[in-house]
């Protein structure tokens, strides 16, 4: 960064050098934020047009901020003024770092399209509470047609020892699901799902969309073998690899494998995701193999009869 | 008033969830797994649906004195600030995670008496954060059924009673099942910014072939069990046996009563009185609850039902495989 210069004199073409400041790179941003902020828009009292909140979570040491936690401050904002509850703000914050004392402010939050004027002094209010907040928007009006969440960090503009301006610069930003939301992804999405998908159904739509990906790849290798599509040498590439990584196994040999105890280095399928897949994949074990599993069933039959049995036994004995 | 009536009396169908209740709880269960950890639950009691419109977490409480206090304050706080931003801050049950299905415990039935004294219906909602490895959202919603309220109120649970309201293990805890909803907005959001991608994670995590660490964890975990459920028999065996040589001991004694009575009659003296409350083999033994037993047989089953469903999954991908391979 460099270091601020102090111009002389007023007259003239005067230079602005940004401050030096610590600014984060980029931000991730969890998919629980989302909802809180949607879902406290929604929840707003009816003259305000947006809502304001605080973020909380942590700084990687990279300088990425993770935002993990949000909640909305009640507000009120009118043409020339900003109130914030500050003291709400405080109370939520002591409350959340009971149950989790490793997510700390890391900045605020505002629905509504862009930064505006009254913006910059809370933003000013948070650099307070934390060195060079992120501030993030949510674009809750679909203003320019689509989705739109941005994360900002301000950089002060002087002018000698004159404060101009906070210039927002538009940061990188990502957004993150943990492993286990991506199950329910699908739920997620769509306004209502009547019920949660158990073991088995989970399975059929696995299997089904590999059947897609086999099929979709099919098709391509399709077209291009009939010079309907432009072969790509890498996909071809890409393609060739994954095939043959399967490991071929002589029919008796697999019999064998499949019927009996050894542990086979096996494959998975193949789509445009393979890079990321292959490297995991290839290194799986058939650990349980056909017969160990149906022993599994068996002994697990065994004891539900095993359980009711004694049920029946214990609650019918009689005492003469 | 006739509407509180009125609900009373309908059953409780469903539990819708929303979306940001659902991520909630899993993001606060898989940041301290493998702790436990409980939280609140907010929302709305409509009629046979139970709407859950929000929650929050429990901070992880050490056992002492003030805690419980802290506890309270930490709720209360925490419920007056939801309401200022237009929350619905109605308790409608609490949510807890459970390791490997393991939840069936005395202190679950304790807890939701509790809270049924004050909410009349109130539900409990348990994530298994280790099951998401397996590519399956496992979220429960669970309520005691009402006979078995009653039981444990009345303190109730022997033998006789159970026989007679014909009330065996399965019928303890009543599984609800559960609706998600998510309000247009945030959906069009999540449309919008996660790319719709043909395969996910969670299809890679299902395909995944070695299933072999969640078998042995729940194999370990229903041998545990079976130990449990064995010592519980062991005791009512015993309680059978001290109750059958008690009834012989007062056989014995009602007996050698009669003849020493008709050696009185004999001798022309009062006879003596047949029973005599104060000797101790007239005391009547307690029987043991039966609760325990009951609990230990749900989680034997429940782990009976993860094996089995993990080993469907297994046979699929297996066949799957075998197909792969003959070509």
């Amino acid at each position: 960064m460099a270091a601020p210069e102090t111009s002389t004199c007023g007259a003239g073409p005067a230079l602005l050098f940004p401050s030096s400041s610590s600014s984060s790179s980029s931000a991730r941003v969890e998919a629980v934020v989302v909802f809180t902020i949607c879902d406290s828009f929604v929840r707003r009292p009816d003259q305000a047009e947006r809502v304001i909140g605080t973020l909380l979570g942590s700084v990687l040491p990279d300088g990425t901020v993770h935002v993990r936690n949000a909640y909305v401050v009640p507000h009120s904002e009118s043409a020339d003024q900003v109130a914030l509850d500050i003291e709400y703000h405080h109370n939520m914050y002591a409350s959340h770092q009971k149950v989790n004392p490793k997510e700390v402010l890391v900045g605020w939050f505002s629905t509504g399209f862009g930064v505006s004027g009254g913006s910059t002094l809370i933003h000013e209010f948070y650099s307070r509470e934390v060195q060079s907040p992120i501030h993030l928007t949510v674009d809750t009006g679909f203003t320019m047609g689509e989705a739109s969440i941005k994360a900002y960090v301000s950089s002060n503009l002087s002018l000698g020892d004159r404060h101009l301006a906070a210039q927002f610069q538009e940061i990188p930003l990502d957004l993150k699901m943990l492993d286990a939301e991506k199950v329910g992804f699908e739920m997620l999405k769509s306004t209502m799902v009547e019920k949660l998908p158990n073991d088995l159904e989970g399975m059929e739509s696995s299997m089904q969309n590999l059947y897609a990906l086999i099929d979709e790849i099919y098709k391509y290798v399709d077209d291009v073998v009939e010079a309907r599509v432009a072969p790509d040498n890498k996909i071809g590439r890409f393609i060739a690899d994954t095939v043959s990584s399967m490991p071929k196994l002589s029919p008796a040999s697999f019999d064998r494998l499949f019927n009996d105890k050894i542990q086979v280095t096996t494959c998975s399928c193949a789509d445009k995701w393979l890079s990321w897949f292959l490297p995991r994949l290839t290194i799986g074990h058939i650990s349980l193999l056909l017969q160990d599993n149906l022993a599994l069933v068996y002994l697990s039959s065994i004891t539900r009869t095993q359980i009711a049995v004694a049920e029946k036994l214990n609650t019918a004995a009689q005492v003469l | 008033m006739s509407t509180v009536t009125e609900e009373a009396a309908v059953q409780l169908r469903v539990v819708q969830m929303e979306g940001l209740a659902v991520l909630k709880i899993i993001k606060h269960c898989e940041e301290f797994a493998p702790a436990l950890v409980t939280g609140q639950l907010l929302g709305l009691d409509v009629g046979s649906v139970l709407e859950v419109t929000n929650c929050f977490p429990f901070p992880i409480r050490e056992d002492d004195e003030e805690a419980d206090a802290d506890g309270a304050n930490y709720q209360l706080e925490m419920m007056r600030c939801l309401r200022e931003v237009n929350v619905d801050n109605n308790t409608v049950g609490w949510y807890q995670s459970c390791l490997l299905g393991s939840f069936q415990t005395v202190e679950l039935i304790e807890t939701f008496m509790n809270y049924q004294e004050n909410i009349r219906r109130c539900v409990c909602i348990v994530y298994d954060p280790s099951r998401s490895s397996q590519g399956v959202l496992a979220l429960k919603a669970l309520k005691l059924t009402d006979s078995f309220m009653d039981l444990y109120r009345n303190n109730g649970l022997t033998g006789e009673k159970l026989r007679e309201k014909k009330l065996s293990w399965v019928d303890i805890f009543e599984e609800i099942p559960i609706k998600v909803s998510n309000s247009a907005l945030v959906s069009a959001f999540m449309k919008e910014l996660e790319a719709e991608s043909p395969v996910s994670q969670c299809d890679f995590d299902r395909l995944k072939l070695s299933t072999a660490p969640f078998m042995e964890r729940n194999l370990e975990f229903m041998i545990g069990c079976m130990d449990g459920l064995s010592s519980e028999q062991n005791k009512f065996q015993y309680y059978y046996r001290n109750l059958g040589r008690q009834q012989s001991q007062q056989q014995a004694w009602l007996q050698k009563r009669r003849q020493e009575n008709m050696s009185r009659k004999a001798a022309g003296e009062e006879p003596l009185p047949e029973e005599d409350p104060s000797n101790p083999i007239f005391k009547p033994l307690p029987e043991p609850s039966r609760l325990e037993g009951y609990l230990v047989t749900n989680q034997i089953s429940s782990y009976c039902n993860h094996i089995n469903g993990v080993a469907g999954q297994s046979f699929n991908r297996l066949y799957l495989m075998k197909a792969l391979q003959e070509d």
